[in-house]
């Protein structure tokens, strides 16, 4: 029976399929960090070109790249955003799928924040602090032992006599990678525990590395999957928690929010563009060379994507948070001469 | 009856007027069934008025907007360079060349209406109105180029903050921490809404405007999210309700009774306790990967769902011809029907009731579903009407549970309005379907 179904159902979806459609509109998925921007310039350009708003899907930069790799056709998609570098791996399936000439545009810079409920304590910041609060295994008298520390205040005496509660992004968040290699890291190698985990492990840099980013699962760090919605709601509910934030999200809740400084550096769009501010990333897009010349509308997308219009730094990009890049001059004109990719160095 | 299970002589005290030991525990069993059957309903009440009253208090708001009204010059030099009214000269004016004029036009009707402007600056002025102001001036100038040169009268959406605040979403205190709107302008906004430049209105937007993006959550609305979704519908109740019913009748009238449609009447079972999210793996795998049909499409969405809500619908429908006496059946084919004309003129018209109330509610399953369209691509930001079926049904567009998902995930604040919005009007379309349900069910329904 669930067989004939399945199949009396193809039959009709195979009839309706010959009746043959071209796409005329640009399709995009990936990065729910890049979403709202890319929502953005679709609204903009659907407005002021004669071509349809691109439809514009989220779902996680790492399944956007895997999208934009199954194939070259138009029931592929055209472009992916992506909050983190795409990787070999993704470049290697691409290849087998067909998809040779790939183009890497990058449209500014993300900033990460951390930010606690506005009535709270407030907060500065190092990622040695950090790594302090999070940790698995921390330096305490020289040794390494397990994370003994309940209130900030055990950490440095001059932070706030506060619980220590973070919301962190989960792993399946580009920004999760950020905060793990720009604070945890950072703050492993600046407090010493790098050096104790590497002579622990045998001088092995790598397995140090690792060791350092392993988390305490006492609860005091949870990781929040969902959106940052979701964190502002557990932040909400729970005074002292402090949680990470994209910046354009924390400068939309500037009521509820009050953001702590990062090495006495307060996280703006300026201080994030004049590399201040430690904890930032790049955003991309990756635009399949191929379609641009079947699909309407695609070239002046991402044209006007990069333009000074939009990801300028009086943009309406920058405005919601987008940090922009002081190389968008170059990226423009690589877009126009759509020069695909080199390989990864 | 023997009197074996009394004690000697209890029986002959006994009172009709006193309770003995034994009935008084079993009138307590009964007393204590029924209060624990009202804390389970109370408590299920309370949920549900819990949920409802957090959503109603949430997004009823949604269903009205602030709008500011303005007189706008439309000056021939900014917006017609060449002068000679061609659309398609015109049209190199972008929706940035128009937001300057709808700024300026903004200040003069503040200063001829003589309110103080002290604090706030031009730009905070320019802040007031939405950034869908320039887009709607700009879709008027050039379905019209004649209004070029003249003074037009026009109402467009203030900015999300401005109406979060007359909606008391946003106040003075959180205006103050707030980095995009300020007490000053805030005070500016009181005074134009007192001078009747800016009022709250009928918010129809909601339900025929497209999605928005996070920077103009004031013109975000649900239009394609309905129409993707009748779509759906209507392709899934094209599909499933004659697949469906055709494959009951056959199992309960027609097929043999051996371990094949045993097996067969098992899987359905299963399938109708899938998780949906599979379908949409199947959908993705299928529909779009082998057959090549388009991404984010009303007919892919269609499709899956159609296959969601056909268990659904055999079982209904068997449950339904089930019903129907056997006595009916052994009088058609009495009289010399054949069994086709006894199951299609006598037993069918008699399942109809029963078979439409499954139907409606597998329909209104399938309305409330977000997981299977997750992988199909529909959970995605779409601006575009889709055209008229059928064609149409091939066009990207989106659902009304996932434009929910959408908006909750957004950063603005102005959102969570529109989201809870959004519930109302899924939970309004659902109410509707059930009620029809119930109806057809009680007129039509015939009792043996």
């Amino acid at each position: 029976m669930s067989f004939k179904v399945s199949a009396s159902v193809l039959a009709i979806a195979a009839v309706s399929a010959t009746t043959a459609f071209a796409r005329d509109n640009v399709q995009i998925a990936g990065s729910s960090t890049v979403l709202p921007y890319a929502a953005i310039v679709a609204e903009a350009f659907g407005e002021n070109f004669d071509f349809p708003t691109p439809v514009v899907e989220s779902g996680g930069s790492g399944a956007g790249r895997k999208k934009l790799c199954e194939g070259v056709g138009e029931n592929t998609i055209d472009i992916a955003n992506s909050s983190s570098r795409i990787k070999q791996s993704d470049i290697d399936l691409c290849a087998s799928n067909g998809v040779t000439e790939i183009m890497e545009v990058r449209i500014g810079y993300d900033g990460i924040v951390f930010a606690s409920d506005i009535n709270g304590a407030s907060f500065a910041f190092t990622p040695s602090d950090w790594h302090n609060a999070l940790a698995a295994k921390v330096v305490k008298d020289g040794q390494l032992v397990d994370n003994p520390y309940k209130t900030w205040n055990e950490i440095r005496a001059d932070l706030p006599a506060q619980e220590i509660l973070a919301f962190v992004p989960g792993t399946k968040h580009g920004t999760r990678e950020v905060f793990d290699e720009k604070v945890i890291e950072a703050g492993c190698e600046a407090n010493g525990a790098f050096e104790l985990h590497k002579a622990a492990l045998d001088g092995d840099k790598k397995k140090a590395g690792k060791a350092c980013m392993q988390l305490r699962t006492d609860g005091v760090s949870i990781d929040i999957d969902g959106d940052y919605t979701e964190t502002l709601a557990r932040v909400d509910a729970n005074k002292n928690g402090i949680g990470v934030f994209g910046l354009s999200f924390y400068q939309n809740n500037t009521d509820k929010l009050q953001v702590a400084t990062m090495s006495g550096v307060v996280p703006s769009v300026e201080s994030i563009a004049s590399g201040e501010y430690p904890v930032s990333r790049p955003l991309y897009f990756y635009v399949k060379n191929a379609h641009l010349d079947v699909i309407p509308g695609m070239q002046e997308y991402i044209e006007f994507f990069v333009s000074d219009d939009m990801a300028g730094p009086d943009g309406p990009l920058a405005a919601y948070g987008l940090v922009s890049d002081p190389e968008l001059a170059k990226t423009q004109e690589m877009v126009a001469n759509r020069t695909p990719m080199g390989a990864l160095n | 009856m023997s009197d074996i299970s009394y004690p000697n002589g209890a029986h002959a005290q006994k009172s009709l007027l006193v309770q003995d030991a034994r009935t008084r525990k079993r009138n307590a069993a009964e007393e204590r069934f029924r209060r624990m059957g009202l804390v389970a309903v109370t408590i299920g009440i309370l949920a549900l008025v819990g949920l409802l009253s957090s959503i109603i208090a949430n997004g009823a708001s949604s269903f009205r907007q602030t709008f500011v009204n303005l007189e706008v010059y439309l000056d021939p030099a900014k917006l017609d360079k060449a002068g000679d009214r061609d659309p398609a000269k015109m049209a190199k004016v972008t929706t940035f060349g128009y937001s300057p004029l709808l700024g300026r036009a903004l200040a003069q009707t503040i200063e001829a209406q003589g309110i103080s402007t002290e604090g706030v600056s031009k730009k905070e002025i320019e802040a007031l109105l939405s950034k869908e102001a320039p887009a709607t001036l700009r879709d008027m100038v050039l379905a019209n180029p004649a209004l070029v040169g003249q003074t037009i009268s026009l109402q467009v959406l203030a900015q999300g903050r401005i109406d979060g605040y007359f909606k008391g979403r946003v106040t003075m205190e959180s205006a103050e921490l707030d980095r995009n709107i300020s007490p000053a302008q805030l005070e500016l906004a009181d005074a134009l809404r007192a001078a009747g430049i800016i009022d709250l209105r009928f918010n129809w937007g909601f339900f025929t405007a497209p999605d928005a993006s996070d920077t103009r959550p004031e013109a975000a609305g649900l239009g394609v999210a309905i129409l993707g979704s009748a779509y759906m519908m209507l392709i899934v109740l094209c599909l499933s309700l004659p697949i469906g019913v055709a494959a009951s009748i056959y199992l309960e009238e027609f097929a043999p009774q051996n371990k094949w449609t045993d097996l067969i009447e098992v899987n359905i079972s299963n399938l109708a306790a899938v998780p949906s999210i599979v379908f949409g793996i199947l959908g993705l795998a299928i529909f779009i990967n082998f057959v090549g049909l388009p991404q984010s499409a009303p007919i892919v969405g269609g499709l899956v769902l159609t296959l969601m809500t056909l268990p659904t619908i055999i079982i209904a429908t068997r449950a339904a011809l089930k019903a129907v006496p056997p006595s009916i059946r052994d009088a058609a084919l009495g009289v010399g029907a054949s069994k086709m004309q006894s199951v299609f003129h006598h037993v069918l018209p008699l399942a109809m009731p029963g078979i439409l109330t499954g139907t409606i509610i597998g329909l209104a399953q399938a309305l409330g579903e977000t997981a299977p369209l997750l992988l199909i691509g529909m959970v995605a930001f779409v601006r575009e009407y889709p055209g008229s079926p059928p064609e149409g049904l091939m066009d990207p567009a989106s659902a009304l549970p996932v434009q929910v998902y959408n908006w909750t995930t957004r950063g603005d604040p102005a959102f969570v309005e529109r989201a809870s919005g959004a519930i109302i009007v899924l939970l309004c379309f659902l109410v509707i379907m059930n009620i029809a349900a119930i109806m057809l069910r009680r007129r039509f329904e015939r009792r043996w």
